[in-house]
């Protein structure tokens, strides 16, 4: 898996994150369950990234809308990073919501450009699978493998490095002033952003920018953007949200 | 095997030569031999901190010429047998540093040595790339400003991916936060950042603080380094560093002059 072009390089390295595994299909009973879990941990699950699990439910052959889970997990706080297990209709879901699909890894895309010269080599670490105890109905265990339309970057970018990524952009460290992180698809910054993050550079005006801490110096969905100096000053230090709604960025606090 | 260590910064008059000097000292006096690199060509003053300036006959440019041979040019150190300075060129090029030449010296003196020290120029071209090309471990050199921060936080981007290690897909370089010059009454009535501001930003192994000394002045004006002014604070704080970078476990001081208030802060931490 290492390519040895000198002008970028894949390096692979583990990435844990909770899996949720989900045996029963009724959205409001998950709804609760979770919120109870969240009750006993609340530090823990905090805007925690997850991989969604549904083997279980399509054995049984219950067929659940991933479009649906998404959207309670994110209205809960979670940060749907993965899905598994999913049968053709919820992997396409997953697909347009550009959410990692454990299948086989397609081959290409993540894309990673060193700073400024040729020579740069930034790592980059698509996630191997592990597995570790845990209770039910999270499980504690590795983040599959992430597909190839995401990159995941689990160190920091510091001032003067440049990231790029094909797809989806998913980012697990800090973000420095004076760094640039850019994507076609969306970006996730699982940590503080203070440097520039532009999502949708080839014009996809769907795409969404999220991170933990919002400090950023500019940031950009398919071009259209806010510097630090636009940027409202409540949503400073903020986990957000950034969207784009009639040609305006909208940014909202993920509550 | 040598473990190599590199002290750098980005921003200059940091005090990178002068941990360079402190820390080999340091590494040295605790039974490891030692060679500290002066990289910093045609601005040469690592001698003069070590109080050899005077000994020098040949230096790491000739070396890499084959001008001399490395035993040649390397300088004992008049307070401590096991540390060895190699000087900087003070009159040729900077160009005459290649990669090559200057991993052939290294490897030659990791033969010899436990640790090698490079003290790093300022800024980030050849003269700095190539101090940290082939380190093991960084010393980030930061002062508590803004701009020092922000220079750090650019060449950690650098250490990350244009070293070796990072070129040959091998282990990461240890990165670790050296805050020196902190000046705790102008940190406190906030001229300065803080401890905590600084590695909000940076979130580094914190290997010490250094406190703003005077005895840092006197000692390089003697030609002595300042870790064997045990009455100093500043020679204090080095020695923790190098027991820290050894493996010791020891509290931060010098944060606020108080040492029990220090304690109480980073007892707990690492
Ligand atoms: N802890 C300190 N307290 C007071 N002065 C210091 C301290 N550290 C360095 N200095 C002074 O700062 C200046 C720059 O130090 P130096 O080690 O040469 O920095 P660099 O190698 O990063 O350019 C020198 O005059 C030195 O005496
Ligand atoms: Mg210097």
């Amino acid at each position: 898996m290492l390519n040895t072009l000198s002008v970028l390089e894949f390096k692979s390295s583990t990435f844990f994150a909770p899996i949720l595994i989900l045996f029963n299909k009724d959205i409001a009973a998950i709804e609760q369950a979770l919120q109870e879990k969240i009750n006993l941990a609340p530090e823990f699950f905090r805007d925690s990234p997850l991989i969604v699990d549904l083997r279980e439910l399509n054995k049984q052959n219950q067929d659940v809308d991933f479009v649906q889970i998404t959207e309670i997990l994110r209205k809960i706080g979670f940060f749907p990073v993965g899905i598994r297990g999913g049968n053709e209709q919820q992997n396409k879901q997953a697909h347009s919501l550009s959410i990692p699909i454990d299948t086989v890894r397609e081959q290409g895309s993540p894309i990673i450009i060193g700073e400024t010269h040729k020579q740069e080599n930034i790592k980059q670490s698509p996630s191997q699978p592990e597995v570790t105890t845990a209770k039910e109905p999270i499980r504690p265990a590795a983040i599959p493998p992430v597909s190839a339309a995401a990159t995941l970057i689990t160190h920091p970018i510091r001032s003067g490095q440049r990231i790029y990524a094909a797809g989806d952009l998913i980012i697990m460290s800090q973000v420095s002033a004076g760094a640039e992180i850019m994507a076609e698809g969306n970006i996730h910054v699982y940590n503080t952003l203070r440097g520039r993050a532009l999502a949708g550079v080839h014009g996809n005006t769907a795409v969404r920018i999220f991170c933990f801490d919002l400090q950023a110096e500019l940031i950009s969905i398919a071009g259209d953007y806010k510097t630090s100096e636009d940027l409202n000053k409540q949503m400073y230090k903020k986990p957000v949200q950034i969207y784009l709604q009639d040609h305006a960025l909208i940014i909202k606090e993920i509550a | 095997m040598a473990r190599i260590i590199v002290v750098t910064s980005g921003k200059g008059g940091v005090g990178k030569t002068t941990t360079s000097a402190a820390i080999a000292m340091g590494l040295a006096k605790k039974g490891h031999k030692t060679a500290v690199i002066d990289f910093d060509v045609g601005l040469r003053n690592l001698d003069l901190i070590l109080g050899c300036e005077r000994r020098v006959v040949y230096d790491f440019i000739n070396v890499i010429n084959g001008e001399a041979s490395i035993n040649q040019a390397l300088i004992r150190d008049k307070n401590c047998n096991l540390l060895y300075i190699l000087p900087a060129s003070q009159t040729r090029d900077k160009d005459a540093l290649t990669q090559e030449g200057v991993g052939k010296v290294l490897e030659e003196l990791s033969k010899e040595f436990a640790y090698i020290v490079c003290d790093s120029p300022a800024g980030i071209e050849k003269g700095a790339n190539l101090a940290l090309y082939f380190a093991d471990d960084a010393f980030v050199v930061t002062n508590p400003e803004i701009s020092s921060v922000r220079d750090s936080d650019r060449m950690l981007g650098i250490l990350s991916s244009k070293s070796r290690r990072a070129e040959r897909n091998e282990e990461p370089i240890k990165e670790y936060l050296l805050l020196t010059r902190y000046d705790s009454d102008r940190v406190r009535s906030g001229e300065m950042l803080s401890l905590d501001d600084v590695q909000e930003i940076l979130s580094l192994d914190l290997l010490g603080i250094i406190p703003e000394s005077k005895s840092v002045l006197s000692a390089s004006n003697a030609g002595i380094p300042v870790i064997l002014d045990e009455k100093s604070e500043a020679g204090q704080a080095y020695t923790d560093v190098v027991a820290r970078y050894l493996g010791e476990k020891r509290p931060h001081r010098f944060i606020d002059g108080k040492q029990g208030f220090l304690r109480r802060l980073f007892g707990g931490r690492k």
